[in-house]
């Protein structure tokens, strides 16, 4: 509700606003899957991932009422967002780093054992794919005899 | 005990003071509850997010046996969906009550669309074998560990469709409560914390459709 | 002589159902009590065994799977079904609410479900004991728990289950506490047991959703093989890791805030005197919630994560002890000066403050990557977190509940015998654990069943320890019982102290309050108001 938290009164939105709400999230539906089916390369996913931000934004703003009400609902949904990102971010220093300074002689990530059964054999660029933490990094590899 | 007991509507509890702050208390309550669900389905993210990362040509080949029309269709079901939830919120603000049932009347037929359509995708992967780990037995997606894409898919998707399973039974139960004249803009605390749980399912479908539909 | 009141909460309404349906937040409250120490009571059964097989190199009386069982249920249940709900859900549940002048937690249904989801949640871990136990450690690490035959699955549906009831509970006091303080309860009037519980619960709410997650993915993982934590699927073992201390990391401090907040309540009143510090203490509770969950992979720095992850953990969890070192600093600062009383909350708090400064500090070491390196699953890793969880976290509770205890039931127990009983848990908890200390920078692995001579001293010594501590824990249990039915009844405030708890009767009515309580000292103005204690052993 607004500052008035004494009353019982609801605080009722007019009907523009969700109608107007609501036709900007289906346009901007329409919006991103226009936009997938250009290949912009490395910003496919920073594009995608924008609009998706801009729309659950307007749900969370609008809908949710996180604009019109207590700041500290506000403050809870940003503190999930932050966290998640930190469980994100911090493991990724993880995932992504592996072999940066020791290099990792056996392979990073190998094909699980259900594809033998499959009898499909991976072609040399996915295998590449899957192990470039390791060959990337290979050049870096801390000489410790020195 | 000793506040105005005899003056209180029936839906106050003993242990709060005054409507107000049991209103309040409960909407607290819900968007921490909310916060555990957003912490839920991140866990899934996280998963996504790495594994995405560790092979982005696999799930770039992977996403392209999904289908798009279908995912949009559903999109823009959901999101009708949440707003006739918010607007049913709004019909009980304004003690519209026959108003209020149409619209979360509307928005469980609109919930139902949505589970059909998921259920023919399913069912159309069930049938190629496009599945998670061992039941992966489909040979047309490049890469390594193909499995993985729709492992996350299926638990990603599926976890939210579970979500909307469940709001379709509080949107049911809040059909049958409105009927009895349970709420009104005095008192609508469960149409209102439906709505957030709705909203939320909705809003995590945002992000799942471009993630697995759009660019895999 | 003190009188029992006429009607209280416990004779209020009488029979079992009356107990079952109850959603009387100190009903529930015992309800945990005992349903929590009964799980203690066979967690520490299968310590007791383990110490017991360990006092000879070679096999005393049981094989080594059967000992594999045997550690991991004793971690499992005493972490998933003892330690993480103890104080929230039997001392919280209890004295919370009073504390802040509330008639109820903001939503008592829900927090009645949470014990019943408590009971749930603890019949699949009695189950998985039952129909062949669990080796893998209470960390369930993948592959081992991928691939062992025992009946992990059962054990962590269990502690799913158990998720669910901390969270509802950690919901229930942030809201409680937001909204439910009495009219002049500010934040900074509040009692310190409140913000370490306010602390404890955002927490419990933050990461146990993780943990959840991280067990179904476990689940479904040994049943489908979706590939994420199983390297024969193409998953990732480490991140398994990183998933499981995402949550676990925090829910140390889980155990040990609320810890940390009963020790401030009983070192300022029993020591009488004004507590050093209010709101450094109250913010290094946030401080060391924020923190918790920055470093979780200190747990990991020998898995194989990357050099750098590992660096920048490192670094992290020397944060940690910032916040704690201010609460000791300020808890020794309360008592300098303060007219201390020689009871037993206290020696259980001047306990705590030796006992956990030596977990604190030799966490550090841990912290430090190179030292880790060398220190890693040793015995030191043993000594170290039971010096934390044991001297720490369970320390404070026998504190807590030694303190509050003529609350719930009126009664007080025997004065001399709780000495003795202290005396002989601290004695006993330091020769088994302060052992292990010498032992593990020797390099004696943990988890070993069968270890080299050159450490049977070490180990023998360490289980005559154990056996100290299982005496006075019997003690314990004798005089507690007992006092229910001989115990002098203790009058309203038998410490002096000046929380709102202490201001109704014992046992409390049953809302409570006549009418909502109007704060009007701060929870620790000994230097203002005077209040007589109303009990005398004599």
């Amino acid at each position: 509700m607004t500052d008035n938290t004494q009353t019982n009164e609801p605080h009722v939105l007019p009907l523009s606003i969700y109608l107007g709400v609501g036709s900007i999230l289906i346009f901007l539906t329409a919006v991103t899957v226009y936009a997938a089916s250009f290949n912009f390369g490395e910003f496919n996913l920073l594009i995608a991932m924008l609009i998706a931000t801009v729309k659950a934004s307007l749900v969370a703003m609008y809908f949710m009422h996180l604009k019109y009400d207590n700041k500290l609902y506000l403050l809870l949904f940003l503190s999930a967002i932050v966290f998640l990102g930190i469980f994100i971010v911090i493991t990724m220093f993880d995932t992504l780093r592996r072999g940066d300074i020791y290099e990792i002689k056996a392979g990073a990530i190998r094909d699980a054992v259900i594809y033998d059964s499959l009898h499909i054999t991976p072609d040399a660029h996915a295998l590449e794919d899957s192990l470039s933490i390791s060959t990337d990094t290979t050049e870096i590899v801390i000489d410790t005899t020195k | 005990m000793s506040q105005s007991h005899t003056n209180q509507p029936a839906f106050m509890q003993h242990h709060f003071s005054d409507a107000e702050q049991q209103r309040e208390s409960a909407k607290l309550g819900m968007w921490l509850f909310l916060l555990t669900e957003i912490l839920l389905f991140g866990g899934l993210f996280v998963f996504y997010a790495i594994y995405r990362a560790w092979h982005p040509e696999m799930f770039h080949n992977a996403h392209k046996v999904l289908d798009v029309t279908m995912g949009a269709t559903n999109t823009i079901v959901l999101i009708t969906s949440s707003i006739t939830m918010a607007l049913s919120i709004r019909s009980i603000q304004l003690n519209k009550i026959k108003q209020t049932i149409w619209f979360l009347v509307t928005t469980l037929l609109l919930a139902g669309t949505f589970m059909v359509i998921k259920y023919f995708e399913y069912e159309h992967k069930i049938h190629l074998g496009q599945l998670p780990g061992h039941y992966y037995t489909y040979t047309g997606v490049e890469g390594t560990n193909q499995h993985v894409f729709f492992s996350a898919y299926f638990l990603m998707t599926g976890l939210h469709g579970i979500h909307v399973f469940v709001g379709m039974c509080l949107i049911g139960w809040l059909i049958f409560k409105t009927k009895a004249g349970m709420f009104s803009s005095q008192y609508y605390t469960h149409i209102e914390m439906t709505g957030l749980y709705w909203h939320l399912v909705d809003l995590i479908w945002i992000f799942l459709f471009p993630l697995f539909y759009l660019i895999g | 002589m003190n009188k029992m009141p006429e009607t209280h909460y416990l004779n209020a309404t009488k029979g079992i159902k009356s107990w079952l349906t109850t959603v009387d937040h100190k009903r529930i409250g015992i309800l945990y009590l005992f349903s929590i120490m009964f799980f203690f009571f066979i967690g520490g059964m299968f310590a007791i065994l383990l110490r017991l097989e360990l006092l000879t190199p070679s096999e005393l009386y049981i094989d080594s799977d059967t000992y594999n069982q045997f550690f991991t249920l004793h971690g499992a249940i005493m972490i998933f079904l003892f330690i993480i709900p103890a104080i929230p859900a039997i001392l919280g549940n209890f004295v919370l609410p009073i504390m802040i002048g509330a008639k109820d937690v903001a939503f008592p249904r829900l927090n009645l479900a949470s014990w019943y989801i408590y009971m749930f949640g603890s019949m699949f871990a009695v189950f998985s004991l039952v129909s062949g136990g669990v080796d893998t450690g209470w960390t369930f690490y993948t592959p081992y728990s991928t691939t062992t035959s025992t009946s992990v699955i059962s054990m962590t549906l269990g502690a799913f289950i158990l998720g669910f009831s901390s969270i509802f509970t950690g919901l229930n006091f942030i809201v409680t506490v937001h909204k439910l303080r009495s009219p002049g309860m500010t934040w900074f009037k509040m009692p310190l047991f409140a913000w370490g519980m306010y602390a404890t619960a955002l927490i419990q709410v933050l990461a146990t959703p993780i943990l959840g997650i991280t067990l179904l993915l476990l689940i479904i993982e040994r049943t489908v093989g979706i590939g994420i934590f199983d390297p024969a699927m193409g998953g990732d073992p480490v991140l398994y890791q990183h998933f499981f201390w995402f949550y676990s990391h925090p829910a140390v401090y889980i155990m040990i805030l609320p810890g940390m907040a009963i020790i401030s309540e009983l070192i300022t009143a029993h020591s009488h005197k004004k507590i050093f510090g209010y709101t450094a203490i109250a913010y290094s509770s946030l401080g060391i919630a924020f923190a918790s969950f920055i470093v979780w992979g200190h747990h990991m720095f020998t898995s194989g994560q990357s050099e750098l992850a590992a660096m920048i953990f490192s670094f992290l969890t020397f944060f940690v002890a910032i916040p704690s070192g201010i609460k000791v600093f300020n808890w020794i600062a309360t008592l300098y000066k303060g007219s201390i009383a020689w009871t037993t909350p206290m020696l259980y708090t001047l306990a705590f403050l030796f006992l956990f400064s030596i977990g604190g500090l030799t966490g550090i070491f841990l912290g430090a990557l190179s030292v880790d390196i060398h220190l890693h699953d040793t015995y030191f890793i043993v000594a170290h977190f039971h010096y934390v969880m044991v001297g720490g976290t369970v320390i404070a509770f026998l504190g807590g509940l030694h303190h509050w205890w003529p609350k719930m039931w009126g009664r007080m127990y025997n004065e001399t015998q709780a000495k003795i009983a202290c005396g002989l848990i601290f004695v006993g908890f330091n020769m088994t654990f302060f052992t292990q200390f010498i032992m593990g920078a020797k390099g004696m692995p943990r988890r070993y069943h069968l270890y080299d001579d050159v450490y049977r001293p070490f180990h023998a010594f360490s289980t005559y320890g154990s056996w100290v501590m299982a005496i006075g824990f019997f003690l314990m249990a004798y005089y507690l019982f007992r006092s229910l039915y001989v115990g002098k009844p203790a009058g309203d405030n038998p410490w002096g102290a000046l929380t709102h708890e202490w201001s109704i009767t014992s046992p409390p009515p049953e809302h409570n309050f006549e009418s909502i309580p109007i704060t009007e000292h701060g929870p620790y103005d000994y230097d203002k108001v005077v209040a007589k204690s109303t009990f005398t052993e004599k």
